[in-house]
């Protein structure tokens, strides 16, 4: 187990280092010059020279790239160009709300996925069932911008009960959330719906059934925790699609965290955002990763340690 | 001392008519005291003078520092202001400023001669990166201190504590708005020092604010310094920013009164709504700004090397239509200059539009059938809007342009190209003057000196006859020639439109809107210097 | 034809079937069925003071903020998202069913290599990808289409690997090698035949995700170039205008939904009808 941990980390780092080598030479393929921006539009051509030479950027790239790296593996992610302060700085700062959301976001696609999924898999073959799978596909198909355009118009700028945007109350998070929450749902319903009708099958609850017990007493004592557990596991594979989804919500809702903080520096080219964003993401989706094939293995001791 | 702040009180009364509601006690009355909220959506990225270049935090900064030269409140009029006189050379090469005594910085300091000296050496220092150290090229020895870290700046001289003398290597008519920019603001070096790159973020000044809370992302509070050398100024004593607002939000708040300034203005989608709307109507302030948004045609890549073919695009293009499509928060524009600036033309009549006309000018330029090309434009809403607006116009003559919808920084790039950008759209980069003097206008993007790789001037004309003349004109710098350098500048722009490098679309309008616990003459509230509005003067009513 | 007949047989697949139909003639026919020239700007279709204009006998669904016809757009549109569902989607299945195929073929060195670089691309936020790349390349419709393709194809990759692995460790193919069959006749006769279905599967579904992709990245400003309709612009050019014309941003915002919609409910039914086994997020 030690050594699998072991490989599974050092597998995970390397991958982190692939994709900053990957986003590194996109970035350097950009059409934009960087030391221009940061010059600005008065500055003259020796000022724009002298800022190149002072962020490196004449040097060849391979250069560039290793002192990035180096940084990199310090822990340091470089300065913004254009807001000139350190990267670290600005993430730790966007990172907190970004977190809250996702959070509040696995929350909410966990709360409406899961109860819609067992209560159509105890109804199966019902209208019901039939209605809340029409509703997980409408979950899953949803432009995720539309949703949040709506629930704003909706609940926010008709009904007033929200606020229109921004940071701050828990009042504030609750549309964003559900924006961010609605896509999983649809997929946590539809897989919770599978993993409970395997389980309903099986012979325990079979069994206590047989005993006499009420049926309410047996799915919710017996079938869910069972069902649940393959389920949960996937949250961690789906760290990269709410890795996605934020900088689509934060956008819609003005929210101020990493994803915003992404899009910005895209539209200024301010590089050194834009790979510290990636980076930060990346290594949540890694994360993500290990944990749920960790959480697979405690599962199921069959899985091969590959 | 006493004798510029009085005439600062009578630009007040003068400053025209916009000033229809004011209910100002005298200013000398205004009681200090209360505090505002200010939003805007974007965070903000410094509160060094040296650095800060948006229309943001360009007002800010001008709240907490203070150069040797400003404004007039709510006009474009330089006074001395860390400077208590001045004096220049009949060469215009040498000025000798008196500076102001017993002006504190906000840790208690008093400011002196060296701090000036300091302040400029630093924003030309090539380590600092200031997007201004260009302004300063009149300086002499402007070349080698901003070629090597730590040199010295051998024109700027502390004479004692309290003088200042600056030498030029060249005479400069618009020096002493140099000296009024951001750029050229008093800084203390120790705290410089102390915080080093981070300065940005912990701002000390002389200025009639200082900062006194920021959290990231959140919110950043002023507090009105106490020691300000200006006699009833600032006259709130708190101003509180919110960022990470959405501007409809801002509004929405604004009318329940949780805002007092809506910082990015009002949002389009909102704006007929709120501007016929009558409880907003005394909230509203209209004035004009600096800015004219254009389109550029590239005279280095054909067709639009071709003169005709150049005018026939300015007779094409429907201005009052685009004008229409932004709910009409501009006006049409048919020259380079805003009407604010001095050196605009009234009699100037530019191209008219004309699309048979036109269409006739390209035929006789050879191209009947019209040809294809391409239009820059930056992908933020409603530039691409106005954009497929123009490109439609064109259309009607026979002009097939792509357009070619990037991220502001990539538009910027490909205008910075020879071969690039046949066609741009300025809006959301447009030429928004750092100070109101035409020269401004020119250089960087009409001039040959923006004509290069990297440099603002996207059409790429570069005439050399009028290159002199504007260094002439600029050379002017004797205030009894004030006038006729001025009038030199407007004969400069007309011949250059007549050229045709650009069209000149619209001049944006201002509108802000305040909530109504806040007053103060109109014409801080369209300050043409101070976005959005001017800090220090505002005061709130339930202070009174 | 059994499995259309199946398709048809589900009430929801069939509901599916029938809006692609829809939507896909309504793209062909769209010269014919659009009142106006979905670029045109009408004089009338704005107020004196440049407001749009809400659905009405003029224009059914309204205009937009030029003044154009909505609903001439959204037709329009809808060629734009098909062409990018179908070409992207296309790409993003080949790309991934020929590094699937390879890896989990040649194994080796080969097939490490392509599979950790696949894992690398996993391991990436595909939006911020996707941003990057339309940031380096000047976006137009077969950019757009590329950049989701080039985001779009990992998982498809992922699939068709861990199924070469699994069929060619069957027993038959055992005995083929056994019997001095050639590795590419293997391969063609015996392996690719069997993931046709997963392929078709992902086809299918995958054109959904690009859909909506394409949108989001519309959305944002960095999709189709105007004046090309794609129902993300129209939605990206119309938003903050959501309070006095809602029709410019749910009518478009519908229009994503149910063409989405109809590819997740037949791919998923396909899903079932070729492949039982098979369970996952599409």
């Amino acid at each position: 187990m030690a050594a699998y941990l072991a490989r599974r980390l050092l597998g995970s780092a390397l991958i982190l280092i692939g994709i900053s080598l990957v986003t590194f030479v996109l970035l350097y393929l950009l059409p934009a010059d960087p030391a221009r921006q940061i010059a600005g539009r008065s500055a003259t051509a020796a000022t724009v020279e002298n800022i190149r030479e002072q962020l490196g950027l004449n040097l060849p790239f391979y250069e560039r790239y290793l002192r990035y790296l180096g940084g990199l593996l310090q822990g340091d992610l470089g300065r913004s160009y254009i807001q000139r302060t350190e990267v670290n700085t600005l993430i730790a700062s966007r990172l907190p709300p970004s977190l809250l959301l996702m959070a509040a976001g696995i929350a909410a696609e966990l709360a409406i996925g899961l109860t819609v999924g067992i209560l159509a898999a105890v109804r199966r073959r019902t209208k019901l069932d039939q209605g809340l799978m029409v509703f997980s596909f409408v979950g899953v198909s949803a432009p995720q911008f539309v949703v949040g355009i709506l629930l704003i118009y909706v609940f926010a700028y008709w009904l007033g009960w929200f606020p229109l945007s921004g940071y701050g109350t828990p009042q504030h998070l609750v549309l964003p959330a559900l924006t961010l929450g609605f896509l999983g749902a649809g997929w946590y319903a539809r897989m919770m719906r599978s993993s409970m009708l395997d389980v309903l099958q099986q012979d325990f609850v079979r069994t206590a059934r047989a005993k006499g017990l009420g049926k309410a007493r047996v799915v919710l004592r017996h079938a869910v925790p069972n069902a649940l557990l393959p389920v949960i596991a996937m949250v961690g594979i789906d760290i990269g699609i709410l890795m996605s989804g934020i900088v689509v919500v934060e956008s819609v809702f003005g929210w101020p965290g990493i994803g915003q903080l992404a899009w910005q520096a895209i539209q200024r080219v301010d590089i050194p955002i834009i790979m510290g964003v990636t980076l930060v993401a990346a290594c949540a989706i890694v994360v993500g990763n290990l944990i749920a094939d960790i959480l697979a293995l405690f599962m199921d001791p069959r899985i091969k340690l590959r | 001392m006493k004798k510029w702040l009085l005439a600062g009180a009578a630009a007040f009364l003068l400053s025209g008519p916009a000033m229809t509601l004011v209910t100002t006690p005298a200013h000398a009355q205004v009681k200090q005291g209360g505090s505002m909220t200010v939003t805007y959506k974007d965070d903000v990225s410094t509160l060094d003078p040296a650095i800060g270049y948006d229309w943001q935090n360009w007002s800010m900064i001008k709240s907490l520092f203070d150069g040797l030269m400003d404004y007039k409140p709510g006009t474009t009029e330089l006074v001395p202001d860390l400077a208590e006189s001045y004096e220049i050379s009949d060469d215009g090469l040498t000025y000798i400023f008196k500076l102001r005594q017993g002006v504190k910085f906000h840790n208690g300091r008093e400011m002196t001669a060296a701090d000036v000296k300091y302040s400029l050496e630093r924003v030309v220092n090539p380590a600092t990166q200031s997007p201004g150290a260009g302004f300063f090229g009149a300086i002499k020895g402007f070349d080698a201190a901003s070629a090597e870290a730590g040199t010295a700046l051998e024109g700027v001289t502390a004479v004692d504590d309290a003088t200042v003398k600056i030498e030029l290597s060249r005479p400069d008519a618009t020096f002493l708005h140099v000296m009024a920019l951001n750029f050229a603001h008093v800084v203390p070096a120790e705290e410089v020092e102390k915080y080093g790159a981070d300065f940005g973020k912990h701002p000390v000044g002389t200025g009639a604010f200082k900062l006194a809370e920021w959290t990231l992302g959140q919110r950043v509070v002023f507090e009105r310094n106490a020691d300000y050398y200006h006699e009833g100024l600032p006259r709130l004593d708190q101003i509180v920013f919110e960022v990470g607002q959405e501007p409809i939000v801002a509004l929405l708040r604004l009318e329940r009164g949780e805002v007092d300034v809506a910082g990015d203005g009002i949002p389009p989608a909102k704006f007929l709504e709120t501007k016929n709307d009558p409880k907003f109507k005394d909230m509203i302030v209209e004035g004009s700004q600096l800015h004219t948004g254009y389109v550029t045609m590239n005279v280095k890549m054909p067709p639009f090397d071709n003169l005709k073919v150049r005018q026939a695009v300015n007779m094409a293009i429907n201005k009052d239509r685009i004008v229409r499509i932004i709910n009409g928060r501009a006006v049409p524009a048919n020259q380079p200059l805003p009407p604010l600036m001095p050196g605009y033309d009234e009699s100037y009549e530019g191209f008219a539009f004309d699309p048979a006309k036109a269409k006739a000018l390209l035929a006789e330029a050879g191209f009947a059938d019209g040809f294809d090309t391409e239009l820059f434009v930056a992908n933020t809403d409603p530039q691409p809007r106005i954009a497929q607006a123009i490109q439609q116009d064109l259309a009607e003559i026979g002009i097939k342009a792509a357009i070619k919808s990037l991220a502001q920084a990539n538009v910027i790039a490909a205008g910075g190209e020879e071969d690039q950008a046949p066609m741009i759209w300025s809006g959301g980069m447009a030429w928004i003057a750092d100070f109101p003097d035409p020269s401004n206008f020119y250089g960087p993007i009409l001039g040959c000196g923006g004509a290069v790789p990297g440099g603002w001037n996207w059409s790429w004309y570069c005439n050399e006859e009028l290159d002199a003349r504007a260094v002439k004109a600029d050379s002017m710098a004797d205030p009894s020639q004030a006038d006729a350098r001025i009038e030199e500048w407007k004969k400069i722009f007309t011949a250059i439109q007549d050229e045709a490098p650009w069209v000149p679309v619209f001049n944006e309008q201002r509108f802000t809107i305040r909530s109504d616990r806040l007053a103060g003459p109109d014409g801080i509230f369209v300050d043409p210097v101070h976005i959005p509005v001017h800090y220090d003067y505002v005061y709130a009513k339930d202070a009174q | 034809m059994r499995v259309l007949r199946e398709l048809l047989r589900r009430k929801l697949a069939a509901f599916g079937l029938a809006v692609i139909a829809l939507i896909v003639v309504m793209a062909l026919l769209a010269p014919v069925i659009t009142p106006y020239s979905p670029d045109e700007q009408l004089f009338d279709g704005l107020t004196l003071e440049g407001a749009p204009l809400p659905p009405g006998e003029t224009f059914i669904l309204g205009t937009d903020l030029l003044g154009r016809d909505l609903f001439s757009r959204l037709v329009y549109g809808a060629r734009t998202s098909l062409v990018i569902g179908i070409v992207a989607n296309g790409v993003a299945v080949l790309i991934g069913a020929v590094i699937g195929i390879t890896a989990g073929f040649l194994r080796g060195f080969i097939g490490t290599v392509l599979m950790r670089f696949t894992d690398l691309m996993m391991a990436f936020p595909a939006l911020l990808l996707a941003i990057v790349l339309a940031a380096v390349f000047t976006p137009s419709l077969w950019i757009v289409a590329l950049v989701i393709a080039m985001v779009n194809w990992v998982q498809v990759a992922r699939v068709i690997y861990t199924e070469t692995i699994s069929l060619s460790e069957r027993d038959f193919i055992e005995a083929e090698r056994s019997l001095g069959a050639s590795r590419l006749r293997i391969l063609l006769q015996h392996i690719a035949p069997h993931l046709v279905s997963t392929m078709v599967v992902w086809a299918t579904l995958g054109i959904a995700t690009t859909v909506l992709l394409e949108a989001t990245l519309s959305f944002l400003g960095i999709g189709v170039q105007p004046p090309t309709p794609s129902w993300g612009n129209i939605i990206f050019e119309n938003q903050t205008y959501f309070t006095t014309a809602p029709w410019l941003v749910f009518i478009p915002g519908a229009a994503i939904l149910l063409l989405a919609l109809a590819f997740n409910v037949v791919g998923d039914a396909l899903r079932d009808i070729l492949d039982p086994k098979q369970k996952g997020r599409a």
